[in-house]
């Protein structure tokens, strides 16, 4: 068995611990992680809830291959009803942490209701109790990483925490581990902020046990390793570069949203993407990137670690900033950058640090700057009213609206409310670049037919990882599709988001599938786990998973009408590039993806499709 | 005519010294294909992944078939994916 068996039940409101015996039959249905704290929630919580009620739950899990020596074994995942959707919260991270939980013994745990005051869970192995966190409150994700190991004296525990934007509930506040790797879409981090939750710190010593046959789970692993080594990708494109190679990929094919989605090409693109990173900074002589990294187990090591300038206007005062930290990633980049125009590097990297730092996603944060600045190009917003003159291109202004937002202060109170709720109250809705709430990564759908349906139907809001099939569309993987077509797109999209349930659901990186396929995942699932593990199986898995969630969605109030794109973009052609003249035609693709999803015209899951996935 | 050749990521190394932002104007004869401006500038075959042509794929089996125009703008990656 690749699972501990064992879920850590934590009740805040009344202060206690407890031990359960995880649910296996639902381990074979729902396989672990993202997948099975998601039947876990969804049996537990009314769909209509407040996410930021003590009534909500918030489940970090495990897979069953998460602390093992499968390859990027490291992950863990936040299962939650979203703030910022209303929507299920599946946020995925990888660091140490998932696997420390799985050391201590536990597959997951779930917390409930709302402490009474400021707390933090300390688990070392078996034990497991609520501290008082009334000296961190207040303090950012970094600080209260530092102060834990300091007062536990053990700079082996595994953190995961909130920084002040969790505290403040910004809706798209994240959680942050192992000081720069995050659970960082949909607003987990508010939830926890919420709960009255700072932190959770973990010490496992007791490895992991239990794998169903150790030989052929050796075999397995060593034998996907290899497919990982050899694929020019993952062997050696992200190590070199990291994801933020693409930045000058996806300017090139028009798909590069920028300044709140106006534009789909950005003139500044190369400043700020992975080829800038190795540049000699005319400065001080050296390249912004440090070295790459890697999270527990992963052999693809993809993660940037940088330096910033320490003579930028940014931080030239504030020596706290100067050493080696994380970032840049692409999304980061492109959302700090490009979405509000934005083509200084190294004020990129400080609103990034601020993110890690007070733990909020850079996506929802720079797409809700992009939006911001639009507004106040318009003239709707003014410089009294925000603070500060804030136009597209303006480097100062993003980095003073990060420290504004991550610190609750002034106009920042209004930008950590998020795109949609921004615009909204600003009498313009339709600026708002989100889907079900949830502001768009890095991707210009009318570039990437395919990927406007899987931002439409994507189940926590707009994302690029529950369905990336610019895999397909730009970088051939695993086969090329053509980006421009709506053709085909239905059935693609719903083999990427099923596929990725079971990858998530695993405890592995999404990354991986850029070299692997199910059927490298597959044999080393059927040697860690008990059961029936088939390629059939695994399908299966992901379909039910995916459908579950859709009818989490379903019940918490979503119609087909929220499967939605904003006007911009089905309406306002691409201004420039290849894909000049184009909008995504989402219209044409959403009706056939309902009719392969085995799902009514409205959206709506059919019996025979429940009945065929056991739901 | 005049084009433009651009190499990314590991590929910058196969650009002329003085080059800059990934990429060199350069004024080629009529008819040039796609696979001989790979060629040229010693890119091997299997570092070319990615390559686009104003921003559009041009698949390995086309690339000695289809021949540059004036202005185009060619661009090649090698093995990359981001996220």
């Amino acid at each position: 068995m690749g699972w501990n068996r064992k879920i850590l039940r934590v009740d805040l409101a009344g202060g206690t611990c407890r031990e359960e015996p995880l649910n296996m039959e639902w381990a074979q249905e729902y396989l672990g992680s993202r997948g099975l704290a998601t039947k876990y929630l969804v049996s537990e919580i009314d769909p209509r809830v407040d996410p930021l009620s003590p009534d909500n739950k918030m489940i970090m899990a495990t897979g069953p291959l998460t602390g093992t020596m499968a390859s990027t074994g490291g992950r863990y995942t936040v299962v939650t009803k979203g703030p910022l959707t209303g929507a299920i919260a599946c946020s995925n991270s990888g660091g140490f942490f998932g696997a420390e939980m799985k050391f201590a013994g536990w597959d997951m745990i779930i917390f409930e209701g709302r402490a009474p005051k400021p707390v933090y869970l300390h688990v070392e192995n078996d034990r497991a109790e609520l501290r008082d966190a009334s000296h961190l409150w207040g303090k950012s994700c970094w600080e209260t990483e530092e102060t834990i190991k300091h007062e536990l004296q053990d700079p082996l525990v595994r953190i995961s925490s909130i920084g002040r934007a969790g505290e403040n509930q910004v809706y798209y506040a994240c959680i942050v581990n192992d000081l720069h790797r995050a659970a960082g879409r949909s607003g987990v981090g508010a939830v926890m902020g919420s709960k009255n939750l700072k932190a959770v710190a973990l010490r496992g010593t007791k490895g992991v046990s239990g794998i169903r046959d150790f030989g052929e789970f050796m075999q397995a692993t060593n034998a996907a390793k290899k497919v990982l080594a050899d694929n020019a990708v993952t062997g050696q494109g992200l190590p070199k570069y990291g994801t933020q190679v693409l930045m000058n990929v996806i300017n090139e094919i028009g798909a590069l949203p920028t300044r709140n989605h106006r534009d789909v090409q950005f003139e500044d693109a190369g400043k700020i993407s992975a080829e800038a990173m190795h540049e000699k900074r005319p400065s001080d002589g050296k390249p912004q990137l440090v070295t790459n990294a890697a999270c527990f187990g992963c052999t693809i090591a993809c993660g940037r670690i940088s330096e910033i300038d320490k003579g930028h206007f940014t931080v030239k005062n504030n020596p706290k900033y100067w050493g080696a930290s994380g970032g840049l990633e692409y999304e980061a980049a492109w959302a700090l950058g490009a979405a509000n125009g934005v083509g200084d590097l190294e004020a990129l990297q400080y609103a990034n640090l601020l993110c890690n730092e007070q733990g909020m996603d850079p996506i929802s944060f720079g797409a809700t700057v992009g939006a911001a600045m639009e507004l106040y190009e318009m003239g709707v917003l003014t410089q009294e009213q925000i603070g500060l003159e804030a136009p597209f291109g303006s480097a100062a202004a993003l980095a003073k609206l990060a420290e504004m937002t991550a610190l609750g202060e002034g106009f920042g109170k209004e930008i950590g409310l998020g795109s949609k709720r921004l615009c909204t109250k600003c009498g313009h809705p339709e600026l708002s670049m989100t889907v079900k709430g949830q502001e768009f990564p890095a991707y210009d759908s009318r570039g990437i037919q395919g990927m406007g349906l899987a931002y439409a139907t994507s189940n926590r809001g707009a994302c690029h990882l529950r369905g990336y099939t610019v895999a397909s569309e730009v970088l051939g993987i695993p086969v090329k599709t053509d980006p421009h077509v709506t053709e085909g797109k239905a059935e693609l999209v719903k083999a990427f988001q099923d596929a990725t349930a079971v990858f998530d659901s695993a405890g592995i990186c999404v990354f991986t599938s850029f070299a692997w396929t199910l059927a490298d995942v597959q044999p080393q699932l059927a040697a860690a786990c008990e059961g029936d593990w088939s390629m059939d199986k695994l399908n299966a898995v992901g379909e039910r998973i995916w459908n579950m969630e859709r009818q989490f969605n379903n019940a918490a109030g979503f119609t087909a009408k929220d499967d939605n794109l904003p006007p911009r973009l089905t309406s306002e052609p691409a201004k420039t590039g290849p894909a000049k003249g184009m909008v995504n035609h989402l219209d044409r693709m959403l009706p056939e993806y309902y009719q392969v999803r085995g799902w009514t015209p409205e959206g709506v899951p059919k019996p025979e499709t429940l009945s065929r996935l056991g739901l | 005519m005049k084009i433009a050749f651009k190499l990314f990521a590991s590929l910058s190394d196969y650009l002329p010294a003085g080059s800059r932002d990934n990429r060199i104007e350069l004024d080629v004869d009529e008819g040039v294909s796609v696979a001989e401006m790979i060629r040229r500038y010693q890119v091997p075959e299997r570092s070319a992944h990615l390559v686009l042509v104003n921003g559009l794929f041009v698949p390995p089996a086309e690339r000695s078939r289809r021949r540059l125009q004036e202005g185009d703008e060619v661009a090649v990656w090698p093995p990359i994916a981001g996220g």
